[in-house]
Formats: structure tokens, sequence, C-alpha cells
């Protein structure tokens, strides 16, 4: 089919008229997950915005959610693909806007049908918020890179079966310059995976020691120094993704706090009920917001509100969670297990009001710290001057650290 | 979960339309033209500060009737379109009779069909205005006002802070009588007017003095108190859209100010204690918007969640407008304190818009009994 002729036929019906027709002969009910996925992919049915014969059909991003909502119709919702979210999100746009065919074409498919795990080798100790400032070394023996280093706050690490990784190739020049990114192999020698415990007892999330570990030239994604671009691909896709349905209202923690204010009216105060409804109010402006935005994006209308949306949620799981425990009163002083162990797939909804109120204190820290996301809504969206910067023209090796 | 079960939903298009667009953009061009932030300020210290000639010409693009429908002499659209128009006039604090006239008072008329259909015709084109005779302060969930009786066709009572009457030409008076509520057409003509001094300098209130004033009825009971909450419901959401476009004059005008200001040898907008502060400010607007949006298109649609998202709104926006003005003039310095600025102007609008129609508590107390939240 030539590129021209598939533009011209894919609108939302005629991609439904696909879907049916897929639907029709892979029946979901009988076929297995896995295979179904991979013949969506060879249809050109899994992300419609990708190339043909990578996974997708060259068609507009905003088709993706009709075909979505088509295969859900249809009964095919696939499940335990909670750790595909790096892959899925991340690595697969980074691999196709900078891979080269060859791996497009080894990693693409796999990868969406859950077959292999991916993670995100780039936060170190020293390089957070800062991430140019990272050290993990790369050095070129032959045709492999031999990388140093420890990275940090890596969810999946001990699941994946390949990392997207930023390293330092080059410490003589500014630090944004010497960059250059790889897919690691998470099963080679010398990748050291241990878990992370965090404030709520538990490790989500992993450090991951890198020591004389060889990549080979052909796992390097984009040019050598380009990490730097290739990782802001990468990030772009980080922050709140949006899904294709309306959020319902209630629909977050404070349902569950409106679920307690009803049901247990021996807990109501009047400064409760206050600080609820405020709170109340703030989830349905940052609700409604993000449909707007959820609306703008469906006729390919991208607003600005995407960072600006990600720094309100947290804030409000934050003060919600908050208020949950106080609300509960001599129960908000119980939590329900401080066990050191991984996350047992429990959704974060089910855990007790302690658990909520901890972990939410993480969400202005990862994907973005609040007081980035305000510079990036005060410079990007609003046009503020930027910081003075003192380490754009010093090389990576002279920097304070 | 069963407690969620209550609350129901119902999409509303949160975009503008492209009729929206065009609409915002010729009001914009005729207020800048026409009613600059210069001369409004000039206009506020004469005794008349509502700009008739401006109303005048917003008249002939239709703003005047927008709700009312075409066979009546209006522009047949909905208070969606109408919610464009109040951003932008909130965005000029402009000192016309928009939000007494061609909302409060006009969705009044327009819930009780036709038997006020003269005076909607005359609104419509821009002839005569009309007021609501209530306090402005009054919430849309308040008891029927009392504080004007009936007796044999006549009114006599006070009503204070009512909002676009000392330029009207009609009011529309709820009034009790033995019998209950009902809702009369008086003119201005047979009320005594007082202006009082407001605190909001481009939006004049006035007492009202009726002695046996003669009136028209126009309808009794459940009619003329469902009436009233329609018109209350509706201002609600329209006053919502002007406080979007007071926070966002406040927003922009501070970001360009910030940009061009230097001090400590560089623009002070560079300085992360206030970029931060405006990053907060951007994103309470943005929310105002998805809020009055919401608000707007569910009373245009006649959604039974009209009056919950008129209250959501109210209890959010009004707060966001407040913020973006006082910040407006914190950050401006000593220029955001002078008379001479019109930052003092939309601070003045922001705090009064704040209190009128009920403040932000009152509308949290509504959303508690409408989500079924009660405080005891």
């Amino acid at each position: 089919m030539t590129s021209a002729s598939a533009e011209a036929s894919l609108d939302a019906s005629a991609l439904r008229e696909r879907v049916a027709a897929f639907v029709a002969a892979h029946d979901p009910a009988t076929t297995d997950q896995t295979d179904f996925l991979a013949a969506r992919f060879d249809a050109g049915l899994a992300w419609v915005h990708f190339p043909a014969g990578e996974g997708g059909l060259g068609a507009p991003r905003a088709l993706q959610s009709v075909v979505d909502h088509e295969f859900e119709r249809l009964g095919f919702v696939p499940t335990g693909r909670e750790g595909l979210v790096i892959g899925l999100g991340m690595a697969a746009p980074t691999i196709l806007a900078f891979g080269t065919p060859e791996q497009r074409r080894r990693y693409l498919k796999p990868l969406y049908t859950g077959e292999e795990i991916w993670c995100q080798l780039f936060s170190e100790p020293g390089a957070g918020s800062d991430l140019a400032a990272l050290g993990t070394r790369a050095v070129r023996g032959g045709d492999d890179w031999v990388v140093n280093g420890q990275k940090v706050w890596t969810s999946l690490a001990h699941r994946a079966t390949w990392a997207i990784l930023v390293t330092r190739t080059d410490p003589d020049v500014p630090k944004h310059k010497g960059m250059t990114y790889f897919i690691c192999d998470m099963r080679a020698p010398g990748v050291d995976v241990r878990p992370l415990r965090q404030l709520t007892g538990e490790a989500e999330f992993n450090e991951v020691y890198l020591t004389d570990v060889r990549i080979p030239d052909s796992q390097r994604l984009g040019g050598i120094g380009e990490g730097w671009r290739v990782a802001q691909t990468t990030l772009m896709n980080e922050r709140v993704s949006i899904g294709g349905h309306p959020e319902p209202r209630e629909g977050g923690l404070i349902g569950i706090v409106a679920h307690i204010w009803r049901s247990r009216p021996e807990l109501r105060t009047p400064g409760l009920h206050d600080a609820m409804m405020r709170l109340w109010v703030e989830a349905e402006a940052a609700r409604l917001t993000k449909e707007r935005l959820r609306q703008q994006l469906a006729i390919g209308q991208p607003g600005p509100e995407g960072s600006a949306a990600k720094y309100s949620f947290s804030r409000l799981n934050q003060e919600i969670s908050g208020l949950e425990l106080e609300l509960l009163g001599a129960e908000g002083m119980t939590y329900d297990d401080w066990t050191f162990r991984r996350p047992q797939g429990v959704e974060f909804t089910e855990r007790s009001a302690g658990f909520h109120y901890l972990r939410s204190k993480g969400n202005s820290i990862e994907g973005g710290t609040s007081e980035i996301l305000r510079n990036i809504i005060a410079e990007r969206i609003l046009g503020l001057p930027g910081e003075i910067r003192v380490d754009k023209d010093v090389a990576w090796k002279d920097l304070p650290r | 979960m069963e407690g969620l079960a209550k609350v129901s939903e119902t999409g509303v298009d949160l975009l503008y339309s492209e009729v929206e667009d065009d609409l915002r953009a010729s009001v914009r061009a005729l207020l800048a033209d026409k009613s600059p932030a210069a001369s409004v300020l000039a206009r506020v210290e004469t005794d008349q500060v509502t700009d008739t000639a401006l109303w005048k010409e917003l008249a002939e693009l239709g703003v005047t009737g927008l709700p009312i429908p075409e066979e009546l002499g209006g522009a047949g659209v909905t208070l969606r379109e109408a919610s464009v128009v109040a951003e932008e006039l909130g965005r000029a604090v402009s000192p016309v009779p928009f939000l007494g006239s061609a909302v409060l008072a006009t969705s009044a008329l327009l819930a009780l069909g036709d038997t006020a259909a003269e005076t909607l015709g005359s609104l419509a084109a821009g002839e005569t205005t009309a007021a609501l005779a209530i306090p402005l302060a009054t919430p849309p969930d308040a008891a029927f006002p009392s504080s004007v009786r009936a007796v044999r066709g006549a009114l006599t009572g006070t009503v204070t802070g009512v909002v676009d009457a000392l330029t009207a030409d009609t009011l529309l008076v709820p009034a009790v009588r033995a019998e209950g509520p009902e809702l009369y057409l008086v003119s201005t003509a047979d009320v005594d007017r007082s202006a009082v001094v407001s605190l909001d300098l481009t939006r004049p209130l006035a007492d009202l003095e009726l002695t046996a004033a003669p009136a028209r009825l126009l309808a009794s009971g459940a009619d003329a108190e469902q009436a009233l909450r329609s018109a209350l419901i509706a201002g609600a959401t329209l006053l919502s859209a002007e406080q979007l476009g007071v926070a966002e004059w406040a927003l922009e005008t501070t970001v360009e100010y910030l940009k061009t200001r230097n001090q400590f040898g560089r623009p002070v907008g560079a300085f992360q204690a206030l970029k931060h502060r405006l990053a907060d400010l951007w994103v309470v607007v943005s929310q105002a918007r998805a809020l009055v949006r919401n608000a707007a298109g569910s009373v245009a649609l006649g959604h039974e969640d009209a009056e919950l998202n008129a209250s959501l709104a109210q209890a959010f926006v009004s707060g966001a407008a407040v913020k973006a003005t006082e910040e407006a003039v914190q950050l401006h310095g000593g220029i955001g304190f002078t008379w001479e600025h019109p930052a003092h102007l939309y601070l003045k609008r922001a705090k009064s818009d704040a209190i009128a129609l009920g403040t932000a508590d009152r509308h949290r107390r509504a959303l508690a009994r409408l989500v079924d939240l009660p405080v005891q």
C-alpha cells in the first residue's frame, strides 16, 4: 500500500473497521494474549501513529484512542501490562525516533507484546534534577563500550530484560555535549540490581551498579555525544500520560475520603468538613483541567497543560492523603505493613491511609520535582527568563560536585 | 464504592468553538478601541461610570441579547457563548450592564416564557436595560427575598446593593404577598434609587426604595421561585467567566511587566522566587478555565448538574481571581499601588466578585449538599 492511499483511507471509521476485521479473525476469548498482541502489532494496530511494519499505520496519533476504545468495546482488554510502563511510554518512542531499522525491528515487537520488560537507567546519586551532570562512564573498547557507574530510582530493574541508559562518554566537553545513549542488556555480566527501600517500607525501586559492563556499539541509540538530545525525547514522554477515557468525578484519592465521610458520620467535625470541601473543589478543578487537555489532544491541538497536570496532582495527593489520616483519627495512627519487600501488585488505593500519605510524598519528586516543573511552566509557557547558568560552558570534569 | 454512585456525570465540551473565538475577537477589538484601561480609569470618578454608549456598540455585535431567541430580536445562542463575552468584559473591567441586564434580568425573564417578550425584545436591541432587584451578594440557594411586599399590585420595601440598577429602565422585583413569592416588572421611574459607594469602582451598585410603586405581575409561586433561581445559577456561571477574564488580565500583565522590569541587573522575572509564584498562578488560571467552560456548557445544555457546576466554578474561580489580582499588585511593586496603574481596578473587581452571588464558602456549602457530603 502506498503511503498516500494509506493516509487517505485512515480515518476513525476505517480504523474501527480494521479493528472489527482483526477481532473477527483473532477471537480474544480463545487467542493467547501474547499471540493476539503480536498479530495486532503485525496488523499495524499496536500504535497507529508508528510507521507501517513497526506496529503502526502512519496514522494521526489522535486516532490511537479510537483503536483502543474499539478493541475494548469488542472485548479485548489486555492484562498484566503494568510492568510495561517504561517500555511502552518511554523506550518505544525513543527507539522509534533514534533507532536504526535493525534496532526498531529487534526491540519494538517484544516490547509491545510484553515478552520483554524495560527499565530506565537515568538518575544517579549525584544527578537528580540536574540529569545532565550524570557521571556513569562509557569508554570505547573495540566494538564494545565498557560501562562503570551507579544508577538509582530504577523501577522494574529486577524484572527487566533491557534498559535505556544514558552515560558520559566525553568528560572534557560541557556536560550536555558529552553524553551517549545505549540500550543495556540487564542480564549482562557486571549489572548488579539491589532493591532500594523507600520510606513506605517496601522497595518499588532499585539501585543498579554497573561494573565493567560491555555493551556492543550496535546497541547505541543515536550518535556518540548525542545522548542528551535522545534523552530529551524519552523525558518528554515521561510526564502525565493522558488516558483515552474521561476520569470520573471522585475518581482519585478524594473519592476515598468522600466515601469515609459518607459512611462514618462519627468522624465528622466542621474543620475537617471545610478542609475536605476545599480539596474536593481542587480535585474537581484538576480533574476537569486534565479532561480539557484530553479533549485538546483528541483534536490534535496539544496544550501546554501537561507539566502542570503532574504538578497539580502531586500536591493534591499529598494534601488529600494528609487529610485522610486526620479524618481517620486513632486509626490514622496505624500502618498496614512495614515489611521490606517488593510491591505485591497491590493497587495504591487498596493500601492503608498511612501508605497513601507516605507514598504520595514521592509524587512531587519522581518524574520531575515540583520545583523543576514550576521552572518549566515559567520558562516554556510564560516565557520568563531562564536561570543564570554557571555550568553551560564548563567541561563536565571541571564542575563542582 | 457505594458512595460514588450518587454522583452523576455528563460530558461537557470544555474547548472553545470557532463561533466563540470569533465572538471573542470582535468583543476584544471593540473594547480595546472604545474602552481601554485609561478611559475606564477616567470614568470611575465621574457620575457616569456605566458606559451606555459602549453598551449600544456592544448591542450591534449582538452582545445584549445572546441567549434571547431570534424571533424576539436576540442572537438565539446560549449562555456558553455569552460566557466568552463575560470573559472579555472581565478582562477589560468594562463598566457595562452585562451582568445585571443581559445575564441576571434576562435569564429570569427567559425562564418566564412569553409573559415578558416585549421587554426581552427591547433588551436584545440594546434600547433599554433591566436589573434584577436583589442584593448582588445573594447566593443561588438563598431563600426567596422578602424585603419587598406586594399590596394590591403595588410594591413597597427596600433592596440594597443592586447591580446595574442606576442606569436601568426596568426592574424585575421579587416580592412577597400573603399567597407567597411573586415576580414583578417595575419602571425605574417609579423607584427611588440611590447610588452606593461601591468597593468595585467599575461596577455601580444602588439601594432601591419602593413606596407603593406600580408593578406588573409576571409570575407567582413556584414559577417565580424557579425563575429567580435559574437567573442566579446563570449569574453565578457567567460571573465565574468574568472572574476568569479578570484573572487572565492580571496574570498576563504581570508576566509582561516582570519580563521588562530590571533590578539587580536583570529582569526581575528571572528570579526563581517570582517565577514560581507566576507558575502557580498559571496553573490556577488554567484550572479556572476548565471549571468555567464546564459550568457554562452545563448551564447551556440545561444539565441536572448545572447548579452543581455553577457552584463548583464559583467555589474555585472567586479565589483564583482574587489571588491573581493580589499577586498583580504585589509583583508590580510600587507602581502596582498607585491610582494611575489599572491593577487596582481589577483587584477591586475581583474582591467584590468574590462576594457577589455567594462567597466561595457558601458555594462549598451548596456543593456539600448537592454531592451528599453533609457537615454533620
